[in-house]
């Protein structure tokens, strides 16, 4: 095993580029464990913790560039207005002391199913900004998870940066574990209100082999917010468009048993996180309209 | 009195008693003496150890849970650098090649065949712990896999494979087949007959999954050979002397060739209490004559130790209108895994205490532990009644529900007290308050509701089911109150000869008495240590008093488990501060009695470092009295004999004392995701005598919470088919967290146990017991669903199983 | 390879680390700071937790090669420490903490019948004793860690704060009720001392 210290983008680019199977290294809490167990002993670690413009972020006018080692625990400190999903999410991330090495970039190289950041990411609809020494690419997140525990990067290719439109209404994101903290997602939900686009947007964590989008669940609301006039009124949504939006968000799941949870479960409890989290931006949505009216 | 020295001091009552002045005796909450060195680093665990040139070891463990081994070849691990010694059952030294705690039924290295996954077949020794993985890693063995036995079906049908072929140990001759490692059955009464006097009959079945100990600190060791050709082994172990009795005969050593001594010790909970690595270190570092190393990762500790029997209980209970218990008969079938560990113990225990704290004149019991391919069970805290307490009490709450009466009032009704006959035939001859801890836990007020609301109408999530997590905000949020009680034997029970042995010295240093103490006895982190320096002051009227470390230079001190330390090691070290009292009281009569009458009449104590008398008057000082003399007495204490359980009527004295404890389990369950949090989990129980107060509620706390664990979330799963585990690691056995955990109010009482020294009662199980029956009761209170598995998964609250 | 980095105030060196060592094993087998304990190594326990930089993290997550040139407190350190702290705010000079020396000098002998009295101790570490948090101890390095981060950003927290902060701290022995009492503890002590 060998052990890569770039001291600037531009070398973790070349030494990427020279030992494509180098496993890069940030906030060390998906490849130590592997290590420490004994599961993995790749040729080359690459470690990102010197490149500090991956810690740090810019607020634009329309989006927010996070940088891919953003820690979980800053996100939820500084981010939680302009990206509120993803800094709901950041909390549910096991514990202090992981919140505080891990981040973004490494739930998207390791696109595991499981990892908390991805319905958010879905539902922010966001893009993923990758490099190579042969250039850079904006992946869009939709793009982006391709397989069990695979991506849509090249070998030579590093997260840079995840480009995330800032919240134009209300986000939410909800995580079932079987324990009240520190736990691994038995499976997740989260939603994002676009009232600008009039549009809803979701992601699923843990229910099927990748991260998903509940495209027909979004479709379905978007349509009958639109139709209802329900941007305009502020009318609450009624209990059957609630429900359908949970079935649907069910129906997107493709989820297995395993140790964690059982398919079915998996299923059910998504359908119910999708109903909350729904009543959750459509209050704050409402509550929102009317403090703007009033105002 | 003529010749008195000086007066007595007015007010000092005139029968002063040993002890009774001492400060920082029992009694008191003292600090724990080793408590410094554990919030600076300081303190050395198993794990810590170190030595100039040490080897470290690795095991390789088996892939398969049950298969003859085809070949071993270990010739490419041998070639590698770095690699010292790789060793097969090939290379064991001494004709005794298994061990065991009752039954040496435990191969050191796997001899033909693997009976369960994770089971120990090679071994390395290495310069660096990657450099023995990389090496084991490269040992081939070729398996053919055997058919398994998972269950009681698999383990008892007419063509099944034996686990173990050739048994000769002494339940052979009475189990009724030879993959049951041992039955005891109790018949009491009639209860057939008495079932006619019925109102109500109550049949349940029920499932006690399969719990880890989770201590934190992995089993870990060194051992350096000596220049004899012995060892010395540093461990982390709950029982020095039963080690040693299995250890030295692998190695072809004698007893004394082999020093053990106690390193720190990182938590146990019965997972200790049989070999892990010891064996393995002291092959490896004979083999190469250098210190050797092992300290196994988290995964590797969920095969390096027994686990808590997983149980099929099938009960029945029947009841009068007026809400008497008529009869009980029970099966309880407990899963031994493949080796015999401790399980005729906890077939013993779930056995005679199957009833529960109640009175039931006619039984009808059978407990069992089968031999199968899972992984081996044996000791983990309040083993065998941990079981049968969650299915009794169950039961409890059905019988009182149909007889339409309040659920503590029916357990009140049917309490047992001092002077009930248990199943067995054995008088309970000491206070047995069940129903007062009932109605101690039933008084305390009940938390207020909807404690997660905030302002606004917000809710801190942190505060509802899901926590963190942010699953609700109070949908689906529903409250249940739950209570359950428990009865725990203490002690080794079933004419066992349990005893433990206490060195004690006292000498006089920079002219104030000093007192030692040295005992085996395994300090796991339950304040044994605090313990024994407050008896030592209480009974020597001392206050400076070392504890010497624990190692094999002194007599066994037997287990730290079965709650009997403080009860069994304490009355030990009572014992022989008694006798160095005596001692020292002899010398200061030699020296003095001519002086004073009163060192020929009255009641002689210590007290503050002098010698007084009963009526408070200071004769002389220890100092005097020793000058430059030590006392120090070596010897056994026992706590009163036990009989053995017949083995077909199951009657005979097989308990020394018991204890008991109640809980009250408010809980909030979010009833659509079938997530759960323990409001509160009160906790009333009753200690006899309290040495160290603050200590006896650290444990209490400590017992609940892990009774909280197996209720909502502890489970090792086995895969049915393979027999494998699929969860072995923290990441998905999941123990609770202080999130996880609710404010755990605790009531103690003490009633003293005249047969018990200080009148004390062993309190680490007790808890245990009731803890997790009581929030599976307060589940079923808020979804009124049966709910007869152990422990409650998302899916059983939400019918997605 | 080679790391450079400080610890406890003191520089550092370590010689042929391999490269998939952690953090906490340099500490622990080169270091001669065996404190910091190594309960799960996956960050499910906490009980590796020492400052990066004044972050607590889990050390057994963080690779070897990554603390070249950065500063690490364990609980061996967190007396002093707490101590630079109360007198002039951090411990950016280097005086405080173990020596070089006195590190690995460090051998763990079988537990002896010293006490460690007179030791130095930071407030959190005088409440756990105190408030009978601690039992086998095996948890107390990495709680103590936390605890002393949180009170540093947070001097008067709630019981919800006390439990989120030291969450992803696992504890066998206690039940947590005397590991918050320990924490109040300090909290109040401190406020006082104020």
């Amino acid at each position: 095993m060998d052990f890569l210290r770039p001291a600037s983008w531009e070398e973790a680019l070349a030494a990427k580029a020279e030992h494509p199977t180098a496993v890069p290294i940030a906030g060390g809490t998906d490849v130590m464990v592997e290590i420490n167990f004994d599961h993995r002993r790749p040729e080359y670690l690459l470690d990102l913790n010197r490149i500090g413009d991956l810690s740090e972020w810019e607020v634009g006018e329309k989006t927010v560039r996070l940088g891919a080692s953003v820690s979980y625990t800053k996100i939820m400190e500084n981010l939680r207005t302009e990206l509120p999903g993803l800094a709901l999410a950041s909390h549910t991330v096991a514990s202090p002391q992981i919140r505080n090495r891990g981040g973004v970039g490494g739930n998207l190289g390791t696109a595991s199913p499981a990892g908390d950041a991805h319905p958010a990411l879905l539902s922010s609809g966001c893009e993923v900004e990758v490099e190579s020494v042969r250039g850079v690419r904006m992946i869009p997140i939709d793009d982006f998870y391709v397989g069990v525990k695979r991506n849509a990067m090249e070998p030579d290719e590093l997260i840079r940066a995840v480009h995330l439109p800032k919240a134009d209404g209300p986000q939410q994101f909800s995580k079932v574990g079987t324990r009240n903290a520190m736990v691994i997602a038995v499976c997740a939900f989260g939603i994002a209100l676009h009232p600008e686009t009039r549009t809803v947007r979701t992601g699923i964590g843990s229910a099927a082999p990748t991260p998903v989008r509940a495209r027909e669940a979004e479709d379905f609301l978007t349509a009958a917010l639109e139709e209802g006039g329900f941007w305009e009124s502020g009318a609450p949504i009624p209990p059957s468009v609630a429900k359908q939006f949970a079935q649907l968000a069910s129906g997107a799941c493709n989820p297995i048993d395993d140790v964690r949870g059982s398919a079915k479960y998996r299923r059910h409890a998504v359908g119910i996180m999708a109903r909350r989290t729904l009543g959750w931006t459509w209050e704050s949505y409402r509550g929102n309209e009317r403090s703007a009216q009033c105002a | 009195m003529a010749g008195t020295t000086a007066p007595s001091p007015a007010g000092v009552p005139t029968n002063v008693t040993q002890g009774s002045q001492t400060k920082g005796g029992i009694g008191e909450s003292t600090l724990r003496p080793d408590g410094t060195l554990k919030v600076t680093g300081e303190f050395a665990y198993s794990s810590d150890m170190w030595h100039e040139d040490m080897l470290w070891g690795q095991t390789l463990r088996s892939t398969v849970a049950h298969a003859e081994i085809v070949s071993i070849d270990t010739s490419e691990a041998l070639a590698m650098a770095g690699v010292y010694a790789v060793l097969t059952y090939d290379d064991l030294p001494a004709e005794v090649k298994n061990y065991g705690l009752e039954i040496q039924d435990t191969p050191v290295l796997a001899h033909g065949k693997v009976r369960h996954h994770g089971e120990p077949v090679a071994l390395v020794a290495a310069d660096h712990p990657e450099t023995a993985r990389r090496a084991a890693a490269k040992i081939k063995i070729e398996y053919k896999e055997l058919p398994l036995i998972t269950d009681e079906a698999s383990a008892t049908a007419p063509d099944a494979v034996l686990v173990h072929e050739g048994r000769d140990d002494h339940h052979i001759g009475h189990v009724p087949h030879p993959n049951i490692v041992h039955r005891q059955p109790i018949i009491r009464g009639d209860a057939d007959e008495a079932a006619k006097k019925a109102d109500v009959i109550v049949k349940g079945e029920y499932t006690f999954g399969m719990q880890d100990q989770a201590f934190l600190g992995p089993e870990s060791g060194l051992a350096v050979p000596g220049e004899d050709g012995g060892v010395d082994l540093y461990v982390a172990t709950q029982w020095l002397h039963s080690d040693l009795k299995q250890i030295a005969p692998v190695l072809g050593l004698p007893e004394e060739k082999v020093r053990m001594t106690l390193s720190g010790v990182g938590g146990a909970f019965g997972g200790r209490e049989d070999i892990s690595m010891q064996i393995h270190a002291c092959l490896l570092a004979l083999r190469t004559g250098k210190p050797v190393k092992i300290v196994y990762n988290r995964f590797e500790s969920f095969f390096g130790h027994v686990h808590r029997h997983p149980a099929k209980l099938y009960y029945e209970h029947g009841a009068t209108k007026d809400g008497k218990l008529t009869h009980m008969k029970c099966k309880i079938v407990l899963d031994g895994g493949a080796y015999a560990s401790a399980s005729p113990a906890v077939v013993g225990n779930a056995s005679s205490l199957s009833v529960g704290p109640y009175v039931v004149d006619d039984v009808d019991i059978e407990a069992i532990a089968l031999y199968t391919n899972n992984p081996p069970c044996g000791a983990m805290r309040g083993f065998g009644a941990v079981q049968a307490c969650f299915a009794y009490e169950a039961q409890m709450d059905k019988l009182a529900d149909k007889l339409g009466l309040d659920r503590v009032e029916f357990r009140q009704l049917n309490a047992m007290e001092q002077g009930t006959i248990m199943p067995t035939g054995q008088p309970v001859d000491s206070p047995a308050p069940v129903a007062e801890i009932l109605r101690r836990v039933k008084s305390r007020p009940l938390p207020p509701e909807r404690q997660w609301e905030v302002a606004d109408g917000d809710a801190d999530v942190r505060e509802l089911p899901g926590g963190l997590s942010n699953t609700t905000h109070g949908e689906g949020v529903v409250r249940g109150v739950g209570y359950a009680v428990g009865i725990k034997n203490v002690g080794f029970s079933e004419g066992f000869d349990d005893y433990s042995t206490a060195k004690v010295r006292i000498e006089v240093i920079n002219g104030e008495p000093v007192a030692t103490v040295h005992t085996a006895m395994a300090e796991v982190g339950q304040g044994g240590v605090t313990v024994h320096a407050q008896i030592a002051r209480t009974e020597l009227g001392v206050q400076q008093v070392t504890i010497h470390p624990a190692d094999t230079q002194v007599g066994s001190a037997g287990s730290t488990s079965a709650s009997r330390q403080t009860y069994v090691t304490g009355g030990a070290v009572k014992n022989s501060c008694e006798l160095v009292r005596e001692k020292v009281l002899e010398i200061g009569r030699r020296k003095f009695g001519s002086y004073h009458p009163a060192w020929a009449t009255a009641e002689l104590l210590l007290e503050g470092g002098k010698v007084v008398t009963d009526g408070g008057e200071v004769l002389t000082t220890i100092a005097e009295v020793l000058e430059d003399e030590a006392v120090e007495i070596e010897a056994e204490w026992r706590h009163r004999p036990t009989d053995a359980f017949d083995l077909v009527t199951g009657q005979g004295n097989g308990h020394v004392q018991y204890s008991f404890a109640a809980h009250r389990a408010v809980v909030e369950v979010d009833t659509e995701l079938g997530l759960v949090k323990v409001i509160e989990l009160s906790c009333a129980q009753d200690v006899g005598k309290a040495l160290n107060p603050l200590s006896v509620v650290g444990q209490i706390q400590g017992g609940t919470t892990q009774g909280l664990g197996v209720a909502v979330m502890e489970e090792i799963i086995v895969d049915p088919k393979t027999a494998k585990v699929r969860n072995p690691s923290f990441t998905d056995y999941l123990i609770p967290t202080i999130l996880d955990t609710p404010t755990i109010p605790v009531d103690v009482l003490e009633l003293a146990d005249d047969h018990a020294p200080y009148g004390l009662r062993g309190i680490g199980e007790a808890p245990t017991l009731s803890s997790t029956p009581a929030v599976l009761a307060a589940i079923r209170n808020a979804t009124g669903l049966e709910l007869n598995k152990t422990p409650v998964r998302p899916e059983h609250l939400t019918g997605t199983s | 390879m080679r790391v450079n980095f400080t610890v406890n105030g003191r520089e550092q060196q370590a010689d042929d680390v391999w490269e998939g060592e952690s953090l906490l094993y340099v500490l622990r087998e080169r270091m001669g700071l065996p404190g910091s304990k190594n309960a799960c190594e996956q960050g499910e326990c906490g009980s590796c937790t020492v400052r990066l930089d004044g972050v607590p993290v889990c050390s057994c997550l963080v690779a070897a090669g990554q603390v070249e040139g950065r500063d690490v407190v364990t609980v061996e350190g967190l007396a002093d420490y707490a101590k630079q702290r109360a007198e002039h705010g951090g411990c950016g000079t280097g005086a405080c903490g173990t020596s070089l020396d006195a590190a690995k000098q460090w051998e763990a002998r079988p537990a002896d019948s010293q006490t460690g009295e007179g030791t130095q101790l930071s407030p959190i570490q005088q409440a756990f004793i105190d408030a009978g948090a601690v039992q086998c101890g095996f948890c107390t390095p990495g709680l103590l860690v936390a605890a002393d981060e949180l009170l540093e950003r947070n001097s008067e927290p709630s019981d919800a704060d006390i439990r989120e902060a030291l969450s992803g701290n696992l504890c066998r022995c206690t039940g947590y009720e005397k590991i918050l009492d320990a924490v109040r503890l300090a909290a109040a002590r401190e406020g006082e001392a104020v």
